[in-house]
C-alpha cells in the first residue's frame, strides 16, 4: 500500500482520470451505441445558454439553472423544516419511551420504505394543490432517519449523564435541555444529514409529477420537448447540488459530533 | 444517632430466575466529619452501595438515613465523583462546575456564583484549564473537576467511588495529598470507595472491608488511628499501620473471599509488587 502511495498529487489527478474516463465511455457510446444520448459536447452546446445566464428568466419554464435550482432549494427547505420540526419532536419521545417504540416502530418501519411517488398522489387527493402535496411528500419520506437517529441518541445518552442531572435536582425541561438534547446532538446531526439527502432525492421527483418550475419541472417539460441535453443537463445540476448540501451538512454533524 | 446510618440494607438486581443479590444486610453509621474508607473487590458491589447513599437506587430491604431523614432521592446534600467522573463532555471546565453551582445556589446573585465557581476549579488547581473541555484533560484533571463540582455544590457528604483507581500511580500519589487535604481543609464527611488498602490507610479514619459478592456484606472496621498528616513511605514500614493493612486483607482474602476467584484477589488488592511483598512479609 505505502508504496504505491508515491505521488503526492493523487487526490486532484485520480478523480480527474476518472472524470475523462466516463466522458469517453460517455462519447463513445452517443456515438455507437445510444444515438439518441447527446454527446458531452453536444450537451454543452446546448446547455451553454442556461448555464452562462443561470439568472435568466425568459419564461416560467425556461429559466438560468440558478433559478430553477433555486426554486427547488426553497421548495425542498420548507419540506426539510417541516421534517425536522416533526422529526426531532417524535423522535425524542421515541428515544424516551420504551412504550411508545413498542407501539410505533412496527409502523415506522413500514412506511420508511414507501417510495414518494406513492404519497404524492395522497398529498395531491389531501390538499387539492401542488405545493403543499410535494411539502408533504418531502417532509414524510425525509422524516425517518431524523426520528431514527433521535431516538438511538436518546437512548444511548449515558446513565452517568442523567444522574448528574438527578444529582443536581434539573427539572425535566433543565434536563431536557442541559443534559438529553446536547448529549442527542451529534445522532441528530447524522439524521439531519440523512434526511437533507432524501428530501434533495424526493422533490425531484415531485417536480416531476407535478410540473412546478425547478430542476425537477424542468427536467420533465425538457423529456417532453425532446431536447435530450437538458435533461443531461439536470442530472448534472441535481448531482452537484446534492453533493454540496451533503458536504455542508456533513461539516455541521461534524462540528456536533466533535464535542 | 449517626449522621450517615445504613440499617439491614440489601439489594438484587435482575428478575425471576436471573435475580441475584448484590449486597445483603449492610449495616453502617458514619459520624459527622468522618472519613470512611470501603475497600472491595470489583464487582462486588461498590457502586451499589454508593449508589444508595447517593439516593439514585432504592435499597430493596432495610433503609439509608442522612442527618436523620431517609434517603430517598438523590440531591446535592450528597455530592457524588463518579467512578467515571461523569462530565458533561460538550461543557468546559468551567461550565461543569457552573452547572452545580447555578442549580445549586439559585438565590446567589450571578457574580457570587461565578466567584464560587472560580474558587472551586482554583481549589483543584485547575484555574488555567478552565476553559478547556474534558476531552482536553487527562484522567487526573477530570478527576479534579468531578471533585470541584461536587464539593461547590457544598455537600454535608462526599461519596467518591473509586476516584482514583484509573490513573496512574504518581497522579494518584499527588490527588491522594489532595484529597486528604479538602477533607482536612473543609471537615465534610467522606465515604471512599477504593480497593486499595493503602489509599484507605493514607486517608481514612476507619477501614471497612466489602466481602466479595454475590450477597457482600460489610466486614467488620479497622480503625486507622494513625496520626496524620501521614506519609505514604512512613506507612510502608509503619508497624501499626502494617497490622491494620494485614487485618483488612486478611478479612478480605480469608472469610470475606468465599467465592472470588483466587486470581481476582491478587489483582485486586495489590496494585503494586512491593505492596503485595509487605502484605505477605507483614
Ligand atoms: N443495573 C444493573 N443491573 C444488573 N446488574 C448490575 C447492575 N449494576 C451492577 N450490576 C451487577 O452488580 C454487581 C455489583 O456491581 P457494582 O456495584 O458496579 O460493583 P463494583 O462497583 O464493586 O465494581 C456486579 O456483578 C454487576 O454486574
Ligand atoms: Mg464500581
Amino acid at each position: 500500500m505505502a508504496a504505491r502511495n508515491s505521488f503526492k498529487g493523487d487526490w486532484l489527478v485520480l478523480p480527474l482520470v476518472g472524470i475523462v474516463a466516463v466522458l469517453l465511455l460517455w462519447t463513445a457510446s452517443s456515438a455507437s451505441w445510444a444515438k439518441s444520448l447527446p454527446s458531452p459536447l453536444k450537451t454543452w452546446e446546448m446547455s451553454k445558454l442556461y448555464v452562462m445566464e443561470p439568472l435568466a428568466k425568459r419564461g416560467e419554464l425556461d429559466q438560468g439553472v440558478v433559478r430553477f435550482t433555486w426554486y427547488s432549494l426553497v421548495l425542498v427547505t420548507k419540506g426539510y423544516a417541516i421534517a425536522l420540526l416533526v422529526g426531532t419532536p417524535v423522535g425524542f419521545l421515541l428515544g424516551c419511551s420504551k412504550r411508545l417504540t413498542l407501539m410505533f416502530d412496527p409502523i415506522i418501519q413500514f412506511l420508511r420504505p414507501v417510495s414518494p411517488l406513492a404519497w404524492l398522489p395522497l398529498g395531491l387527493v389531501l390538499f387539492q394543490k401542488s405545493e403543499p402535496a410535494a411539502l408533504f411528500t418531502i417532509a414524510l419520506c425525509a422524516m425517518w432517519p431524523t426520528v431514527i437517529n433521535t431516538a438511538v441518541g436518546v437512548r444511548a445518552v449515558p446513565q452517568d449523564y442523567l444522574n448528574v442531572a438527578r444529582v443536581l435536582k434539573l427539572s425535566r425541561t433543565k434536563t431536557l435541555f442541559k443534559v438529553l438534547l446536547p448529549a442527542t446532538l451529534p445522532y441528530m446531526f447524522t439524521g439531519f444529514r440523512l434526511s437533507l439527502g432524501i428530501a434533495w432525492l424526493v422533490i425531484v421527483a415531485c417536480e416531476m409529477l407535478i410540473g412546478t418550475p425547478g430542476v425537477g419541472g424542468f427536467l420533465w417539460q425538457e423529456y417532453n420537448s425532446l431536447i435530450y441535453e437538458h435533461i443531461i443537463l439536470c442530472i448534472l445540476t441535481i448531482g452537484l447540488v446534492g453533493f454540496v448540501l451533503d458536504r455542508l451538512m456533513g461539516m455541521v454533524e461534524k462540528r456536533f459530533s466533535a464535542v | 444517632m449517626s449522621f450517615l446510618e445504613l440499617t439491614a440494607v440489601g439489594k438484587s438486581y435482575g428478575q425471576g430466575s436471573n435475580r441475584t443479590e448484590v449486597l445483603r444486610d449492610i449495616n453502617l453509621s458514619i459520624n459527622e466529619g468522618e472519613f470512611v474508607a470501603i475497600v472491595g473487590y470489583s464487582g462486588a458491589g461498590k457502586t451499589t452501595l454508593i449508589s444508595m447513599i447517593a439516593g439514585l437506587l432504592a435499597p430493596d430491604t432495610g433503609e439509608v438515613r442522612c442527618g436523620g431523614q431517609v434517603v430517598a432521592e438523590p440531591g446535592p446534600e450528597r455530592g457524588i465523583v463518579f467512578q467515571n467522573y461523569s462530565l458533561l463532555p460538550w461543557l468546559s471546565v468551567y461550565e461543569n462546575v457552573a452547572m452545580a453551582v447555578d442549580q445549586v445556589f439559585p438565590q446567589m446573585s450571578s457574580a457570587e456564583r461565578r466567584a464560587r465557581t472560580e474558587q472551586y476549579i482554583a481549589m483543584v488547581n485547575l484555574t488555567p484549564a478552565s476553559h478547556k473541555k474534558p476531552r482536553e484533560l487527562s484522567g487526573g484533571m477530570r478527576q479534579r473537576v468531578s471533585v470541584a463540582r461536587a464539593l461547590a455544590m457544598d455537600p454535608k457528604v462526599l461519596l467518591l467511588d473509586e476516584p482514583l483507581s484509573a490513573l496512574d500511580a504518581l497522579t494518584r500519589g499527588t490527588l491522594q495529598d489532595e484529597i486528604a487535604r479538602i477533607w482536612r481543609e473543609s471537615q465534610k464527611t467522606i465515604v471512599l470507595i477504593t480497593n486499595d488498602v493503602d489509599e484507605g490507610l493514607l486517608l481514612a479514619d476507619r477501614i471497612i472491608p466489602l466481602s466479595a459478592g454475590p450477597s457482600a456484606t460489610l466486614g467488620p472496621a479497622t480503625v486507622v488511628d494513625l496520626p496524620r498528616p501521614r506519609d505514604r513511605k512512613a506507612l510502608m514500614k509503619d508497624p501499626a499501620a502494617k497490622r491494620m493493612r494485614l487485618q483488612v486483607i486478611e478479612y478480605l482474602l480469608g472469610e470475606g473471599r468465599r467465592r472470588a476467584p483466587a486470581q481476582a484477589v491478587a489483582a485486586d488488592l495489590t496494585t503494586a509488587p512491593e505492596r503485595s511483598a509487605v502484605a505477605v512479609v507483614a
